[in-house]
C-alpha cells in the first residue's frame, strides 16, 4: 500500500514512512482504568519471519511429543505394561522406557523436578524467558487456537470488524465454527492426558464405547475445560494475572541475560520518516506500531522489559520486515541485554557474556544433581529389606533360659519373577536360632521365604540366643538376606535386646 | 477511603497511586481485572447455593440438613459396610483353610496376621500386653511355655472357648486351695513349697523338701506329673522351669498352694467371628512361642 492509511489521515498523522501504514493499535497495559478494568481484547496480526518459523517448528515438536508419547510401545515381557511412558496409579509404578520407578523411589521424581527447575533457571538466566515464548503449553496452545481463529474469522482487521458487526448468519457461523474446533482440540488435549495413566489403546476403546472409568471422563472433561478456557478465552491473562513465573523470573535474570529488546539507543528519537529525508540525527523507529500489533500479549516492547512480555520474539520478525522495506538494517528489535544498551550509550562495544557466576552455578548444580541421580539409578537394588524389632516385649526368656527377640521384616522383590530369600544372622557365630513365620518348610536350618514378583512381603522373624551369648542389654545384630533365585544380597543392622 | 488529593499518576506505568506513601515508596492502584470481580461474585452465589443444598448452619440441637440430604456419617457407615463385605471373601478363605495352608500361603498369612494384630490390640492387650508379654497373673504368649498347648489348634480352641468361662466347652481344671480347704496342714504346705523350689532349681531347705516330696507325690502328681513338668491336657503348668504365671518366689508359691489361683479367660466365640478367631490364633502363634 503506498497511500497513507485512512486512520492516519483522519487523525492528522503523517504515515510512518513511505509505503508503511501505521497499525491502529495501542498497548493494552498502559493508561488508567477504573477499579475493575474490562479486558482489552487483543487481535494479534499474523507475522512472517525466522522466529515465527522457529515457533511453528517448536509447536509441531511439543504437540507431537504430547500426543504421540502415550502410543509408543516398549516391550517389558509378559504381565507388564508395554507402554513406553506410563504412570500406573493402580499398581503404583512409573514406567519410562527402560526405567521403572517404585513409589518408595519417588525421590527420582523429585530429582527430575529439581533438574527441570534448575534447567529452567539456567535457560532463563542465559536466554531470558525462552520457556514462556516458545515451549510453555499456554503459549503453544494459544498459538494453535489463534490459527483456528484466523481460519474462521480472517485476518486482524476482519476479526475486529466481525466483533463490531451485528449478529448475523455469517457471524454466528464463523464464531460457532471457531468455538467448536477449539472444543475438539481441547477434548483431544484432555483425551491425550488420560492416556498417560492407562494403556492407551485399551482406554481409547473404552472411552469411545463408554466403558472407561468415570475418573477418565472426569479428567478428559477437566482438561477440555482448562484448555478451552485458558487457550481460547483467557490467553494472555493467564500470563499476566495467573502465572507466578513472570514474577519469579526476575530472580533468575540480570543485566546480562538475553531478552527481546527494543534497542532504544538505535531507535530514538522515533518519528515518521519522509522518503528522501536523511536518517542522520534521528532514530530508526518510524513509530509504525507493527511490533505492537503482532504482540500476542498486546504490549509495546519499546516500553522496555515488562512482566506481560513473554519474549515470543514475534515483534522481532515484524520489525525486521519493516526495516527491510525502509532500507534500514535489521535488528532494531532483537535479542540483546540491558548491559549492552548501557555499554553502547557509553560508546563501548556490545558483548554477550553467557558465562557468568549465576549461569555457572546453575550449570554446576545441574551436573551435581544429575550425577547423584545417575549414580542412584545405576546402583538401584532389586531387593529392599527393612527390619523392625519388636518394641514390646523387648525380649522373652524361654523355658530353657534362652533369650528370644522378635522382628518384622519387610522384603521387597522388584524382580518380575518370584524371589526366594534366605534370612541369616551374621554376627553370632552360628549360635542364633532363626525362625521365620511362614517360611518354606523344606528348608530346615535357615528360614527361606518366598516373595511374589513385584511385591513386598512382611515376615515375622524370631531369633533365639543362648543366655551366655547375650552379653549386654543391647547388642548389635546383623542380618544377611540372600535372594537364592537372583543372587541379590542385602544386609540390615538392628539390635538384640536382653536382660541386664 | 484514602484522601484522594494525594492520588497521583505514576510516571513509569501511567497508573494511579493509592495516595499512600511510606518513606517515599508509593503504592500503585493497579485496576483489578473485571473477570476477577465476576469470579468473586460467582463464589458468593455458590456459597448461598451450598448453604441451601448441603448441611451448613449449626442450630441448638441439630443443624440445617440441606436439600441434598448429604451426611458424612452415612457415607462412613456405608464405607464400613463395604469394607466388611470386601473382607468377607478373605475371611471365608481363612475359615476354609487349615492352619498349615494359611502359614504357607503368603496372601492368607498376611491377611491373618494383619487382622489378628488388630483384633489382638482391641481385645487381648489389656491382660496379655502389647506383643503378648503378659504380666503377673496373665501368661506370656510370646514364650515357648504353654499351659494349654501352643499348637495352632490348641491356641484356636483356647481362644474360642476360654478358660473357666461360661462356654460349655471351656477349658477347665480346679487346683484345690490345699490349706484353705483343709487338704494339707500348714507344715505340709511349707514342705511341699520347699520341694517345688527344689525342682525349679531355686534355693530351698533340703530337709523340708524331702518331706515335701512325699506330699507332692500324694497330692500333686495327678496333674503336675511325677517329675513336675505339668500336663497341657489338663492345663497343669510345668513347675520345673523358670516361668511362673503367678510368681516363683517362696511367698508366691505358698500363696498358690494355700489358696489356689483359678484364673478366668473369657470365651471369644460369642464375641468374635470364627474367621477372626482363626486369624487371632495365627497371630498369637507367631508371637514367638508357636509350636
Amino acid at each position: 500500500m503506498s497511500t497513507p492509511s485512512l486512520v492516519d489521515l483522519a487523525n492528522g498523522h503523517p504515515p510512518p514512512a513511505e509505503g508503511i501504514e501505521r497499525a491502529d493499535v495501542e498497548a493494552v497495559n498502559v493508561g488508567r482504568g477504573s477499579i475493575f478494568e474490562k479486558r482489552k481484547k487483543i487481535y494479534p496480526q499474523r507475522v512472517h519471519g525466522a522466529f515465527r518459523t522457529f515457533k511453528w517448528i517448536v509447536m509441531a515438536l511439543t504437540l507431537g511429543i504430547y500426543y504421540v508419547t502415550p502410543w509408543i510401545r516398549w516391550d517389558r515381557g509378559p504381565g507388564v505394561p508395554d507402554q513406553a511412558v506410563l504412570i500406573d496409579l493402580a499398581q503404583r509404578k512409573f514406567y519410562f522406557f527402560f526405567i521403572e520407578i517404585w513409589p518408595q523411589e519417588v525421590y527420582f521424581g523429585a530429582g527430575l523436578m529439581i533438574l527441570a527447575a534448575l534447567g529452567l533457571f539456567l535457560v532463563t538466566s542465559v536466554f531470558g524467558r525462552a520457556w514462556c515464548g516458545y515451549a510453555c503449553p499456554q503459549t503453544v496452545w494459544t498459538d494453535l487456537f489463534l490459527v483456528v481463529e484466523r481460519f474462521f474469522e480472517g485476518r486482524r482487521n476482519e476479526r475486529i470488524k466481525l466483533d463490531r458487526a451485528p449478529w448475523g448468519l455469517s457471524k454466528i457461523a464463523r464464531k460457532t465454527g471457531k468455538h467448536l474446533t477449539w472444543l475438539v482440540i481441547a477434548v483431544a488435549t484432555g483425551g491425550a492426558w488420560v492416556f498417560y495413566f492407562a494403556d492407551a489403546p485399551t482406554l481409547a476403546h473404552e472411552l469411545i464405547t463408554f466403558d472407561a472409568p468415570i475418573s477418565a471422563y472426569f479428567f478428559v472433561g477437566l482438561f477440555t475445560f482448562t484448555t478451552y478456557a485458558l487457550g481460547g478465552l483467557m490467553r494472555e491473562q493467564v500470563c499476566t494475572y495467573m502465572c507466578p513465573w513472570p514474577r519469579i523470573q526476575a530472580a533468575m535474570m540480570d543485566a546480562e541475560s538475553l531478552t527481546v529488546t527494543y534497542r532504544v539507543d538505535r531507535g530514538e528519537p522515533r518519528g515518521p520518516h519522509k522518503k528522501g529525508d536523511t536518517w542522520e540525527g534521528r532514530g530508526d523507529c518510524i513509530d509504525c506500531h507493527h511490533c505492537v500489533v503482532v504482540c500476542p500479549t498486546g504490549v509495546d516492547i519499546r516500553n522496555g522489559l515488562q512482566l506481560a512480555c513473554i519474549n515470543c520474539a514475534l515483534c522481532i520478525d515484524a520489525c525486521n520486515s519493516i526495516m527491510d522495506k525502509i532500507g534500514r538494517p535489521r535488528g532494531l528489535i532483537g535479542y540483546d541485554t540491558d548491559a549492552n544498551i548501557i555499554r553502547r550509550e557509553n560508546g563501548e562495544k556490545s558483548v554477550y557474556r553467557p558465562i557468568r557466576a549465576r549461569t555457572v552455578i546453575y550449570a554446576v548444580l545441574i551436573l551435581i544433581v544429575g550425577a547423584i541421580m545417575a549414580y542412584a539409578m545405576g546402583h538401584r537394588s532389586y531387593l529392599n529389606v527393612a527390619v523392625r524389632p519388636d518394641r514390646s516385649p523387648l525380649y522373652v526368656t524361654l523355658s530353657d533360659g534362652r533369650i528370644q527377640n522378635g522382628y518384622t521384616f519387610n522384603i521387597l522383590n522388584k524382580h518380575r519373577d518370584e524371589g526366594r530369600y534366605k534370612i541369616e544372622v551374621e554376627n553370632m557365630d552360628g549360635k542364633a536360632e532363626v525362625v521365620g513365620v511362614g517360611a518354606d518348610e523344606s528348608e530346615a536350618n535357615e528360614p527361606v521365604v518366598t516373595v511374589a514378583p513385584d511385591e513386598s512381603r512382611s515376615v515375622r522373624v524370631i531369633v533365639r540366643l543362648p543366655r551366655g551369648a547375650v552379653k549386654s542389654e543391647r547388642m548389635p545384630l546383623e542380618f544377611e538376606i540372600e535372594d537364592l533365585t537372583h543372587g541379590d544380597e542385602a544386609e540390615v543392622h538392628t539390635e538384640f535386646q536382653g536382660p541386664k | 477511603m484514602a484522601d484522594d488529593s494525594h492520588r497521583q499518576v505514576d510516571d513509569v506505568t501511567g497508573t494511579e497511586t493509592t495516595g499512600h506513601e511510606w518513606d517515599g515508596i508509593r503504592e500503585l492502584d493497579t485496576p483489578t481485572p473485571r473477570w476477577w470481580l465476576w469470579t468473586f461474585l460467582g463464589t458468593v452465589i455458590f456459597a448461598i447455593g451450598y448453604v441451601i443444598a448441603m448441611p451448613a448452619i449449626p442450630l441448638i440441637h441439630t443443624y440445617t440438613k440441606g436439600l441434598l440430604g448429604y451426611s458424612q456419617r452415612e457415607v462412613v457407615a456405608e464405607q464400613l459396610a463395604n469394607a466388611k463385605a470386601e473382607r468377607q471373601g478373605m475371611e471365608n478363605q481363612i475359615l476354609a483353610a487349615d492352619f498349615k495352608t494359611i502359614e504357607q500361603t503368603p496372601k492368607l498369612l498376611s491377611f491373618a496376621m494383619a487382622e489378628g494384630q488388630a483384633v489382638f490390640g482391641d481385645n487381648c492387650v489389656p491382660c496379655h500386653g502389647q506383643g503378648g508379654q503378659g504380666g503377673n497373673g496373665y501368661p506370656n504368649l510370646a514364650d515357648d511355655n504353654w499351659l494349654w498347648g501352643g499348637t495352632y489348634d490348641a491356641i484356636y480352641t483356647t481362644i474360642q472357648h476360654g478358660i473357666r468361662s461360661e462356654d460349655a466347652k471351656t477349658r477347665i481344671n480346679n487346683m484345690p486351695a490345699f490349706l484353705k480347704d483343709g487338704l494339707l496342714n500348714s507344715t505340709q504346705v511349707h514342705d511341699v513349697v520347699e520341694y517345688v523350689l527344689q525342682i525349679s532349681g531355686q534355693d530351698h531347705d533340703a530337709a523340708m523338701a524331702a518331706k515335701g516330696k512325699e506330699v507332692f507325690m500324694n497330692q500333686c502328681v495327678t496333674c503336675h506329673g511325677e517329675n513336675g513338668k505339668g500336663n497341657q491336657e489338663l492345663g497343669a503348668p510345668n513347675l520345673t522351669d523358670a516361668i511362673w504365671q503367678f510368681g516363683g518366689t517362696r511367698k508366691d508359691i505358698t500363696e498358690t498352694v494355700s489358696n489356689a489361683r483359678n484364673y478366668v479367660m473369657p470365651a471369644w466365640s460369642s464375641r468374635l467371628d470364627p474367621g477372626v478367631i482363626k486369624s487371632l490364633a495365627v497371630y498369637v502363634h507367631s508371637l514367638g512361642g508357636g509350636q
